[in-house]
C-alpha cells in the first residue's frame, strides 16, 4: 500500500452540495440530500423473519412497503437501540434499472450542512470503523471529519439480498465487520 | 417516422401481431380442412388488413411483401388456385417473416440484411405461385394494368362471366358521420382524378331527407362512378384507406366477373332497381349484362318458389322489386346470419393500456386497506349505524376488487393454441405424427401470469413432443397407436389454476431417475424415495444434462428453469409418470398476483396473513400435542396432521400463550398445520411485493396493509411446508453421508 490516504480516487464533484447529518453510535455520517427522500419518526417496523440483523424489517410509507435497514446492524455493530430520537431516512437511489426506495435507521438527524469540495479529504484506506468502500469522502466540519457515505454501496440490493442467503446457510452474516486497525478515529 | 406517428404506430405493431396469431391459427386450420372459404377469408383478411395499416406508415417493405402474398390468396379465395398442402408451410414462413419484420419495427430497426433476403426469397417463392395460377379471369380480376390497354383481346379470353366494360367500377356509400370525422367524399373524387378519368359518376340521393330534418354536418350521399385508370388496384383501392372504416366501398376492376356486380347489387342498402340502372348509366354495365345478372336472381327466385306469373321485365318497377325480392331476403338473412356469426364470435372488444387497468387495479387496493381501516375505527367508537355503514362499504369494496381484477382476466385458450404451431413444427422436424388435444381453453387467469407461463409451458412441451412421444414404429411396436397425443388442459381448483401437459409416450424410468440421482450425489445410497419424490429430482438443477439425454429419455433438461420460473410466480409444478404410457405435467399457479382472500393470524407481536384457499380448517392445539420445539404432529380425527409452530420456524421471541391455535393448510394435496397464537379472521390482501432486498427469502410470498397502517407478511405455504420438509431429508442425507464416511 503505498499511500495511506488514496488520492487516486475521484471523490466528489466541483459543485458545494448539501449533505444531511446524522449520528449513529456517537459517530457523525453524512449522506447527499439529493438521495434523501424524507426522515420519518421510528414506528411500526414488521420485522421479516429469517433475516439477518442488518435488515431490520419493513413499514408502510404512504401504501408502499419499504424495506428499513438497521446501518449500525450493517456496519457490523450492535442493532440500533430505539429512543424517543431513532428515526428513519427514507432513502430513494435510482438503480440500473429501477428505483429503489429504503429506509435507514439512525440515532438522531442532526442538520443540512453545504460543503465545498475542497473540504473533502478522500476516505483513509484504514482506520474507518466502517469498510472503505462504504465510504465516499470525509468532510471536514468545524475542525472534524464527518463521514460521507457512499448510499450506493453501502445500501446495495445485491449485497443485501447476497446477505439474505448467506444467513440462511448458517449464522447472520456481517459483512461490515472488519478487523479494526485504530480503535478510533477523529471526528 | 416522426414522434407524431408514434402511438399509432404501436398500435399498428399490436394490432398486426394480434393478426398474425389469427392467420397463424387459421392457416394450421386451413391444413387440415382447405375447403373451408371462411378459413382462407380469415388469412386473407389478416394479410390485407397489415398490409393496407402498413401502408398508412409508408412502411414500403412490409407492403411490397405483404402485397405478394396477398395476391396470391386472392386467387386462392376466388378459386382461381387451389390450396396446395404444399401453400400451409409457405404462408406459415410468410407469417413468421411477417412477424419478423414487425418486431423489427417495434425495436426501430431497419430490417437487416437476412431478413430482407428472406423476404426476396419469400417473394420469389410467392410469385412462382402466383405465375403458375395465373388465367386471363384471374388477371383481369388481379392487378395487371398492361391488360386493361387491350380490351378486346380480353374480352374474348374473359368470355361470358366477366363484363364487356374495361372502366373500373366504384362504389361509394360515406358513412353518415364521414365529414364529422373530418373527411371529404370530395377530395377522394378529386384525388381519384389524378390517377385517371372519371367517366361517369352517378350520385345517389335516396337518403337525402326533407329539408327540416337534414343535418349539415352528415352525409347523405352516395355515389357510383365509372374511372378510367391504368394504376393497378392497390393505388385504387389506396385511394379510400382513410375511409373504409366507416363508408361502405366496392371497386371492381375493369372486365370484372359479373358475379362482382352481382354481389354489389346485393350488399349496398339501396334500392336495387335504381342501383341497376345506375350502373347501365355509368357505362359499367350493358343493359344486356344487367338484365343477365337479375335472369340469374330471378332463376333463383323461381327456386325459392315466388313463381313466374311476374314478367321479368326491367324498367317495371312493382314487377322488378318483387323479381328481386327473393334473392335479396335471401341475402339479407345471409348477411343477418353473418353478422350474428361474427358478434357471437368476436365478443366487442376495448383496446386498454395495461398500465392504466394496473393503475385501477392499485387504487382498488388502496380503497381495499382505507375501507379495512375505516371498519377497524368503526368497531372501536361502537356506533352501530357506522359499523352496519361501513360493512355495506366493505362488501360492495369487495364487488369493485372483483370486477376490477376481472379486467385483467384472460382466456388461456389463446396461450394453447399457439401451441398447435409449436406441436406442428416439432412434430415434422422429428418426424413424428403427433396431435394436440386442447381442453379448458376458456378457464380464465391473469394476463400477468398468462405473460409469464409461455417459456416455461414450450419448454415442457417440448421436452414432451421430443423426448415423451416415441418415433410411430416403437409405438407400433408397443402397441400403441401410432400417432401421437400431446394434450393440454386447464382447469380452476381451490383458487389456482391448474395447467396439465400430458403425453402417451414412454414415461419416465423410476430407477434409472434414481439410479442418476445416487450417481450425482443427490440421493443418499440405499434412500427409500415416495415416487412423488423420485419424479421431483428431474427439477433438481443440473440434474439431467443434455448428455443424458438418451439414458434419461431426455425430461430434466432446463426443469429446474421451469420450476424456478413457476415458483417465482408463487406457483408449483410437480410430475405424474407410468412407465410405457405417458407423462403428466402439473403446473399449478395463482388466479391473480394482485389481491387475494386473506385470512388474518396472529405470532407474538406480528401478524401474518396466510391465502384463505389454502385454509382448510382451524383447531385449537391439544395440550397433549403441545411440542417441546419446532415440529410435531397430531391427531386430526383419525389422521396424521404434521405441524410446525410458526414461533419456533421465525424466532419470534417471547412466551407462546397459554392456549395456541392451528390453521390447518392444504395445498397442491399435502396438509400440514401451522401454530400460531391468535386467529384474526378473513381479510382482503392486497398484495404488495417486498422488493429486490428480500428476493431470496423463503416462506414469505408478499405483504400487505392492514387497516392500522401496520405491514403484515403473506405465508408462502408451500414454500414453508417446503422449508420444514426439507430440513428433515437433508439432515438425514447428511447423517447417512456421514455414515458413509
Amino acid at each position: 500500500m503505498a499511500t495511506l490516504a488514496r488520492k487516486d480516487l475521484p471523490a466528489v464533484a466541483l459543485e458545494p452540495r448539501q449533505y444531511l447529518t446524522f449520528t449513529l453510535g456517537g459517530e457523525m455520517y453524512a449522506v447527499e440530500t439529493l438521495s434523501v427522500k424524507e426522515i420519518i419518526e421510528y414506528g411500526q417496523v414488521t420485522t421479516v423473519p429469517m433475516m439477518p440483523r442488518s435488515i431490520r424489517g419493513v413499514i408502510n410509507l404512504r401504501g408502499a412497503v419499504v424495506p428499513v435497514i438497521d446501518l449500525k446492524a450493517r456496519f457490523g455493530g450492535q442493532p440500533t437501540e430505539v429512543t424517543r430520537r431513532t428515526c428513519i431516512v427514507i432513502i430513494e437511489m435510482s438503480g440500473s434499472d429501477e428505483c429503489q426506495v429504503l429506509g435507514i435507521v439512525v440515532d438522531t438527524v442532526s442538520e443540512v450542512l453545504e460543503i465545498p469540495p475542497g473540504e473533502i479529504e478522500p476516505p483513509p484506506a484504514f482506520g474507518a470503523r466502517i469498510r472503505a468502500d462504504f465510504i465516499r469522502g470525509m468532510g471536514k466540519v468545524g475542525g472534524g471529519f464527518v463521514i460521507l457515505l457512499n448510499v450506493e454501496a453501502v445500501l446495495s440490493t445485491d449485497e443485501l439480498s447476497a446477505l439474505d442467503e448467506l444467513s440462511r446457510h448458517g449464522q447472520p452474516v456481517d459483512a461490515g465487520a472488519l478487523p479494526r486497525l485504530a480503535s478510533s478515529v477523529v471526528v | 417516422m416522426t414522434d407524431h406517428f408514434e402511438d399509432p404506430l404501436q398500435t399498428f405493431i399490436a394490432e398486426s401481431r394480434e393478426l398474425l396469431q389469427q392467420m397463424e391459427d387459421a392457416l394450421l386450420e386451413v391444413e387440415g380442412n382447405a375447403d373451408d372459404p371462411e378459413t382462407i377469408n380469415a388469412i386473407f383478411r389478416a394479410a390485407h388488413t397489415i398490409k393496407g395499416s402498413a401502408g398508412l406508415f409508408s412502411l414500403d417493405h412490409i407492403v411490397a411483401f405483404t402485397h405478394v402474398a396477398e395476391s396470391v390468396l386472392d386467387r386462392i379465395r376466388a378459386h382461381q388456385l387451389a390450396f396446395e398442402p404444399a401453400f400451409g408451410a409457405l404462408f406459415l414462413e410468410v407469417c413468421d417473416q411477417l412477424g419478423a419484420l414487425i418486431d423489427g419495427l417495434a425495436a426501430g430497426e431497419a430490417p437487416d440484411d437476412a431478413i430482407s433476403a428472406r423476404s426476396t426469397a419469400l417473394t420469389a417463392r410467392l410469385q412462382a405461385v402466383l405465375d403458375r395460377g395465373a388465367t386471363p379471369g384471374a388477371q383481369s380480376a388481379g392487378t395487371d394494368a398492361a391488360v386493361a390497354g387491350n380490351p378486346a383481346e380480353h374480352l374474348m379470353a374473359a368470355g361470358a362471366d366477366t363484363v364487356a366494360s374495361g372502366l373500373w367500377h366504384v362504389s361509394m356509400r360515406p358513412g353518415a358521420d364521414l365529414l364529422r370525422n373530418g373527411m371529404d367524399p370530395l377530395s377522394i373524387l378529386n384525388y381519384l382524378g389524378t390517377l385517371g378519368e372519371i367517366v361517369s359518376l352517378e350520385t345517389v340521393i335516396g337518403g337525402v331527407p326533407p329539408l327540416s330534418a337534414l343535418d349539415p354536418e352528415t352525409c347523405y350521399l352516395g355515389f357510383d362512378l365509372s374511372f378510367a385508370s391504368q394504376a393497378d388496384a392497390a393505388t385504387v383501392n389506396g385511394a379510400f384507406d382513410f375511409v373504409r372504416e366507416d363508408s361502405l366501398v366496392r371497386i371492381i376492376p375493369p372486365y370484372g366477373p359479373l358475379d362482382d356486380y352481382r354481389a354489389l347489387v346485393r350488399d349496398l342498402p339501396d334500392d336495387k332497381l335504381l342501383l341497376g340502372e345506375m350502373l347501365v348509366r355509368c357505362g359499367s354495365l350493358t343493359a344486356d349484362e344487367l338484365a343477365l345478372a337479375l335472369r340469374t336472381q330471378e332463376a333463383r327466385a323461381e327456386a325459392c318458389q315466388i313463381t313466374g306469373e311476374l314478367p321479368p321485365l326491367i324498367g317495371e318497377v312493382l314487377v322488378e322489386q318483387q323479381l328481386v325480392d327473393a334473392p335479396l331476403v335471401d341475402a339479407a338473412l345471409d348477411h343477418q346470419q353473418e353478422a350474428r356469426k361474427a358478434r357471437a364470435g368476436e365478443p366487442t372488444l376495448i383496446r386498454v393500456d395495461a398500465a392504466k387497468l394496473d393503475q385501477l387495479i392499485n387504487l382498488v387496493g388502496e380503497l381495499i386497506i382505507a375501507g379495512a381501516g375505516a371498519q377497524l375505527v368503526a368497531r372501536r367508537v361502537k356506533v352501530p349505524a357506522l359499523v352496519e355503514a361501513t360493512g355495506v362499504l366493505s362488501r360492495l369494496v369487495e364487488d369493485v376488487r372483483d370486477s376490477a381484477l376481472n379486467l385483467r382476466m384472460v382466456q388461456i385458450g389463446a396461450t394453447f393454441s399457439r401451441f398447435r404451431r409449436v406441436v406442428r413444427d416439432v412434430a415434422a422436424e422429428l418426424g413424428k405424427d403427433i396431435q394436440l388435444d386442447i381442453r379448458g381453453g376458456e378457464t380464465e387467469l391473469d394476463k400477468t401470469v398468462v405473460e409469464k407461463i409461455g417459456d416455461p409451458l414450450t419448454h415442457i412441451v417440448r421436452n414432451a413432443l421430443d423426448h415423451g412421444i416415441e418415433p410411430a414404429d416403437v409405438r407400433a411396436a408397443r402397441g400403441k397407436p401410432r400417432q401421437g397425443r400431446l394434450s393440454l388442459n386447464a382447469y380452476h381448483e381451490s383458487g389456482s389454476i391448474v395447467i396439465e401437459v400430458s403425453d402417451d409416450g414412454g414415461g419416465l424410468r423410476k430407477e434409472r431417475i434414481l439410479q442418476k440421482a445416487v450417481e450425482r450425489g443427490l440421493v443418499g445410497e440405499g434412500q427409500v424415495l415416495s415416487d412423488k419424490e423420485i419424479f421431483g429430482l428431474v427439477f433438481e438443477p443440473g440434474f439431467s444434462t443434455a448428455a443424458q439425454v438418451s439414458n434419461l429419455s431426455g425430461r430434466g433438461v432446463g426443469m429446474d428453469v421451469v420450476k424456478r420460473n413457476i415458483l417465482a410466480l408463487r406457483g408449483t409444478v410437480d410430475l405424474d409418470s407410468v412407465e410405457g404410457q405417458g407423462t403428466t405435467v402439473r403446473l399449478r399457479l395463482p388466479l391473480t398476483l394482485a389481491i387475494i382472500e386473506g385470512f388474518l393470524i396472529g405470532a407474538g407481536s406480528a401478524s401474518y396473513v396466510v391465502p384463505l384457499e389454502q385454509v382448510l380448517e382451524c383447531i385449537e392445539l391439544p395440550e397433549k400435542d403441545k411440542p417441546e420445539q419446532g415440529a410435531s404432529y397430531l391427531n386430526l380425527r383419525g389422521e396424521v396432521l404434521p405441524f410446525v409452530r410458526l414461533r419456533d420456524l421465525f424466532d419470534i421471541p417471547g412466551e407462546a400463550p397459554r392456549r395456541e391455535n392451528v390453521v390447518v393448510v392444504q395445498y397442491a394435496g399435502e396438509r400440514a398445520g401451522l401454530v400460531v397464537d391468535q386467529l384474526f379472521g378473513e381479510f382482503q390482501t392486497v398484495i404488495k411485493p417486498l422488493g429486490k432486498v428480500f428476493s431470496h427469502i423463503r416462506c414469505i410470498g408478499g405483504s400487505t396493509i392492514l387497516g392500522s397502517g401496520e405491514v403484515a407478511l403473506i405465508l408462502d405455504v408451500p414454500g414453508l411446508v417446503r422449508q420444514v420438509t426439507e430440513r428433515q431429508p437433508v439432515s438425514r442425507h447428511l447423517s447417512s453421508t456421514l455414515s458413509a464416511a
